[in-house]
């Protein structure tokens, strides 16, 4: 079997604005996973430059992509991807103890409410509580940059919906800018701007007049 | 052909798998390895001896007497379960060689070239011809001494033959199998050039020592089901009136006793080492293959719902393990059949000579090594597979279910706040799995511990050596005489010119008996006030001989069951030939043999005579050593001059070689085992907290500190392994020194610093290598999937 080459984008050309939220939507396969990747540095684009502020992360090394990646961008999973062995202080600890103005890893989960429940380990919370330690521990390290991953993917109507009002808050509180990858198209109403990728191209790029309250959103 | 799509997945697993399959193989390759190495070298010395023996008719038994009458011979002939007796005359011979400052002491033997049909111990002729019988100033000599000196036939040797000094022609070099390793009396380390043995036309040797008509020695060829204890007492009996030194069996005939001992020692080895590889193997199979079949669950599942039963399930994974082992096995069995063969060559060659060695690798013993291999491999397969195999299809298609954490008691002390979340996860991860961390400590404990009993030999020698040469034997050169001298004569070479100091001692042969048993021994007689020789236990105590009653080697507690203040019955063998009764006053712990200390005066008491001295001890101006030595050869009845110090470096440079090879193989094994077991271990954990893991890479962690979280824990693991394998190394050097025959050597168990050191150095290098190993894995890690991907 020989080799295809697969282009997962072609051509695309945007820019992230301090403090924006920004909804990327689109079908599976349309490119935008990879387009997060490239943004979040876990990747490169084979051609094509990609900056942050002044820095070229299209040419960073793997080094300095890991740097990039611990001062500046923090990370939301869809399968929230704690570490099981760490209470839910200690995994947002994991991350303060490595960046270099963090908050306190309480302050964090005071920020996302669950305060309470930090000496719980993940098996011990349920899938919504886990994405809130998920979004604490992306937090704690003040990003410029929060990238989240279909953060609602694997949660209920209900708790996708708290999490989508913690993401909401700490965006206008924090003034992170904040990057949402979902094919779940309401979700865009919330969003500052709205992106369309299809077959690894941008179909549409349009601001939203007003942002929608996630307690107001359907689906 | 097709391909059956189990096999075509095992080939890919296998593929998949391989870094864990070479370790694990190699570790079964040296299990093997050494296993074929020790039981063949063992299995070809055995089988080059008994065909020398039964070709070369070895004799079963061995008399020495001062001089015994030729037709006494029929009263031997008559002893129940004889079935020959040869007579022989047997003497010292002094061969002053030009290239050795002094005189060679060996033997000269009697051979009586016209019957050697059926001649017991009987020569092979390796260069040259047999003794012309009209000649007699021809000899055969002994190849190893030969060789040593560069002899061969036509070559002249000037002996001292009763005193008096002829000059010899080498008809040929022989090969005896009473001296397959010939060792001189006293002698702790072989070396051949100092060893003559010659052999002389019958009649010649006879005139030349006034035994015309008479012998001195006889060997016998016994019935085999007979008791030897009962022959040997008839032999004795019957020779007794004619100074008889006592008769042995051929087990305690120097050569056989100094090869079985190797024997012994080999066949131990052969029994012990490569268990404790196997083991390991099947420990590294256990957690390597319960961790695949883990990964494996949905495919099992599925592969059951499919209809696949569980034991075709079962004997998929047996198959791997086999293929793993066979693989192990066959590098095994190449590198054990070289190993053993030049194991066999090596003492062959310099130590035990045989006409035709040959080396024997038995089938048997190879499938056996093999078969243990698989049947311990396989155990832990099934251990690791039973867990997968008895879950219902449904519930194992599952994903496991999340792993459970809990605080541990520890966790709740004031410090733990200080400890970091890496540190932490580490900490957690070992408390969860501790009977694994316990198994795989014990893995790398056991390679710790291999390279403490590989070095621990060389220790106990070592320690011996300084023991005996530095602290007890303190004088700069011994002299033996070839017999028994007045005590003045001794003294007198105290004036000699460079001499500072001489003591005399008696060393008396004697058969010490007390109820059913006995043992030939020797009375051991200390100058009083003597300050060259002192009498020092295994730990490096002095003990002073008493003046009343017998000091004995403590090994004599358990061979005669004796006690302080019993009287034990001594037959002499020297002087009258008495027999006496003397009390014993205690024992000391000696290193070698079995000897009994007594003060001079209480020996020659004892003796009834006014004493007399077979050994001086001198000390002596260093810088006129080598002239004290050439006068000391040119003296009467001096046998032999010796130096301590000499013979010390020639022990080292012996054992150097010797013990050299062995370490160096034995760290090789150990490395392999330690390398086997860390990388394993990492290799697992990488694999199923790859996603842990490359989280925390997307989180921002960089390689390297991810690298200490993987890291950290094996890091537990060999320290924990550590300490655990110095205390199993020293307890497996307790193990192996109890199978040294204590009649021969008490070993000491001393285990030094630096082998210590240098067990923990080799262990830490290992698991150091097989972190480097790999981290080209960890660079690798997937991060992309990892945000895609569910457990």
């Amino acid at each position: 079997m020989g080799q295809v080459e697969v282009q997962a984008l072609r051509g695309v050309s945007f820019q992230l604005h301090r403090g924006e939220f920004l909804v990327l939507l689109g079908a599976s396969g349309s490119g935008k996973s990879t387009m997060l990747n490239i943004v979040g540095g876990l990747d490169i684009p084979t051609s094509g430059r990609v900056f942050f502020e002044d820095w070229e992360l299209s040419r960073a090394s793997d080094d300095e992509l890991t740097e990039y990646r611990r001062r500046h961008v923090g990370f939301i999973f869809q399968f929230y991807n704690l570490i099981p062995s760490l209470t839910a202080l200690e995994n947002v600890a994991l991350v303060t103890d490595i960046a270099p103005e963090p908050m306190a890893p309480k302050d964090a989960l005071d920020l996302v409410g669950l305060s309470e429940r930090s000496h719980h380990f993940p098996s011990q919370l349920s899938g919504g509580e886990q994405q809130r330690v998920a979004i604490a521990r992306a937090i704690a390290k003040r990003p410029n940059v929060l990238l989240c991953d279909e953060p609602t993917g694997a949660l209920d109507y209900k708790t996708g919906v708290q999490v989508l009002e913690v993401l909401d808050r700490i965006n206008r509180e924090l003034g992170a800018s904040t990057v949402v990858i979902t094919h779940n198209a309401p979700v865009a109403h919330m969003a500052d701007r709205v992106i369309h990728l299809a077959d690894g191209v941008i179909t549409s790029d349009e601001a939203n007049r007003a942002r929608v309250l996630p307690q107001d959103l359907k689906w | 052909m097709v391909i059956p799509p189990l096999w075509r997945k095992l080939v890919r697993d296998l593929r998949e798998l391989r870094g864990q399959v070479i370790t694990i193989a190699l570790v079964v390759a040296c299990g093997i390895s050494s296993y074929i190495t020790m039981q063949s070298a063992y299995d070809s010395l055995v089988f080059s001896r008994d065909r020398y023996y039964e070709q070369f008719r070895f004799a079963d038994a061995f008399s020495t007497i001062t001089r015994a009458p030729r037709p006494l011979l029929q009263h031997l002939q008559n002893v129940p379960g004889v079935i020959q007796v040869d007579p022989r005359i047997v003497e010292q011979v002094l061969v002053p060689m030009p290239d050795s400052p002094r005189p060679a002491s060996g033997t000269i033997i009697g051979r009586d070239v016209t019957r050697h049909a059926d001649l017991l111990n009987e020569v092979y002729i390796k260069t040259g011809r047999d003794l012309d019988p009209m000649r007699t100033d021809e000899v055969l000599v002994l190849s190893a001494f030969a060789e040593a000196h560069h002899l061969g036939p036509g070559s002249k040797l000037k002996t001292v033959i009763n005193g008096t000094e002829r000059q010899l022609v080498m008809a040929g070099t022989a090969l005896s199998p009473e001296y397959i390793m010939a060792l001189a009396p006293g002698d702790l380390s072989y070396d051949p050039a100092q060893v003559p043995v010659l052999w002389m036309n019958e009649r010649a040797l006879a005139s030349a020592f006034s035994l015309d008509g008479g012998f001195n020695s006889a060997v016998y060829r016994l019935q085999e089901d007979v008791s030897l204890v009962r022959v040997l007492a008839e032999i004795d009996r019957i020779l007794e009136p004619y100074g008889s030194l006592g008769s042995v069996a051929r087990e305690k005939q120097s050569s056989h006793y100094m090869l079985q001992g190797e024997l012994s020692q080999l066949k131990m080895m052969a029994g012990f080492v490569p268990y404790l590889f196997l083991f390991v193997a099947a420990l590294l199979v256990n957690v390597v293959l319960s961790r695949l079949v883990q990964l494996q669950r949905g495919q099992i599942a599925t592969l059951k719902a499919l209809g696949y039963s569980d034991r075709s399930i079962g004997f998929y994974y047996l198959r791997m393990v086999s293929i793993i082992v066979l693989l192990g096995a066959a590098v095994g069995v190449v590198l054990g059949s070289w190993m053993g063969r030049g194991m066999t060559n090596m003492y062959t060659s310099q130590w035990f000579r045989f006409p035709q060695p040959e080396y024997r690798l038995r089938v048997d013993a190879a499938l056996f090594s093999i078969g243990i291999s698989i049947g311990s491999a396989a155990f832990g397969a099934w251990w690791a597979v039973r867990q997968v195999i008895s879950l219902p299809p449904a519930e194992a298609m599952r994903p496991p279910a999340p792993a459970i954490y809990r605080r541990s008691l520890l966790e709740r002390l004031a410090l733990w706040n200080l400890i970091s979340p890496v540190v932490r996860m580490i900490g957690r991860e070992i408390s969860r799995k501790p009977l694994r961390l316990l198994l795989s400590a014990l893995g790398i404990s056991l390679a710790t511990g291999l390279l403490v009993v590989a070095r621990s030999m060389w220790d106990a020698m070592d320690y011996l050596m300084d023991v005996q040469f530095h602290a007890a034997m303190r004088e700069d050169l011994t002299v033996a005489f070839t017999e028994p001298v007045d005590p003045a004569a001794a003294n007198q070479l105290a004036h000699l010119p460079g001499v500072q100091r001489a003591e005399g001692l008696r060393n008396v042969p004697v058969r010490l008996t007390l109820g059913h048993n006995y043992r030939d021994s020797v009375l051991v007689g200390y100058p009083e006030g003597g300050q060259l020789r002192r009498l020092i236990d295994v730990d490096g105590h002095t003990h002073s001989p008493p003046t009343q009653g017998l000091l004995l080697s403590s090994v004599f507690q358990n061979v005669l069951q004796v006690k302080v203040g019993d009287v034990v019955q001594i037959k002499l063998r020297q002087g009258d030939f008495r027999t006496v009764h003397v009390p014993v006053s205690g024992f000391v712990e000696d290193a070698f043999g079995l000897s009994g200390y007594m003060m001079l005066p209480a020996l020659n008491r004892l003796m009834r005579d006014r004493g007399a001295t077979d050994t001086a001890v001198l000390a002596v101006d260093e810088d006129q050593l080598d002239e004290v030595q050439a006068r000391l050869k040119e003296l009467p009845h001096v046998a032999k001059v010796s130096s301590p110090h000499d013979f010390r470096r020639q022990f080292d440079e012996q054992s150097a070689a010797a013990m050299g090879l062995f370490t160096m193989i034995m760290t090789v094994f150990s490395s392999v085992i330690a390398i086997g077991v860390v990388y394993n271990n990492a290799r697992v954990s990488l694999s199923q907290r790859t996603r842990d893991l490359a989280s925390l890479r997307v989180l921002g962690f960089s390689k390297r500190e991810i690298s200490t979280i993987l890291f950290g824990e094996q890091a537990v693991q060999v320290a924990l392994a550590i300490p655990l394998g110095l205390v199993i190394g020293y307890y497996m050097a307790v193990g192996m020194m109890s199978g040294v025959d204590p009649e021969a050597y008490r070993f000491p168990i001393r285990v030094s610093t630096r082998t210590y050191l240098y067990a923990v150095l080799v262990t830490v290098v290992s698991a150091i290598v097989s972190a480097l190993i790999l981290r080209g894995k960890i660079k690798r890690l997937d991060l992309i999937a990892v945000l895609k991907t569910r457990e």
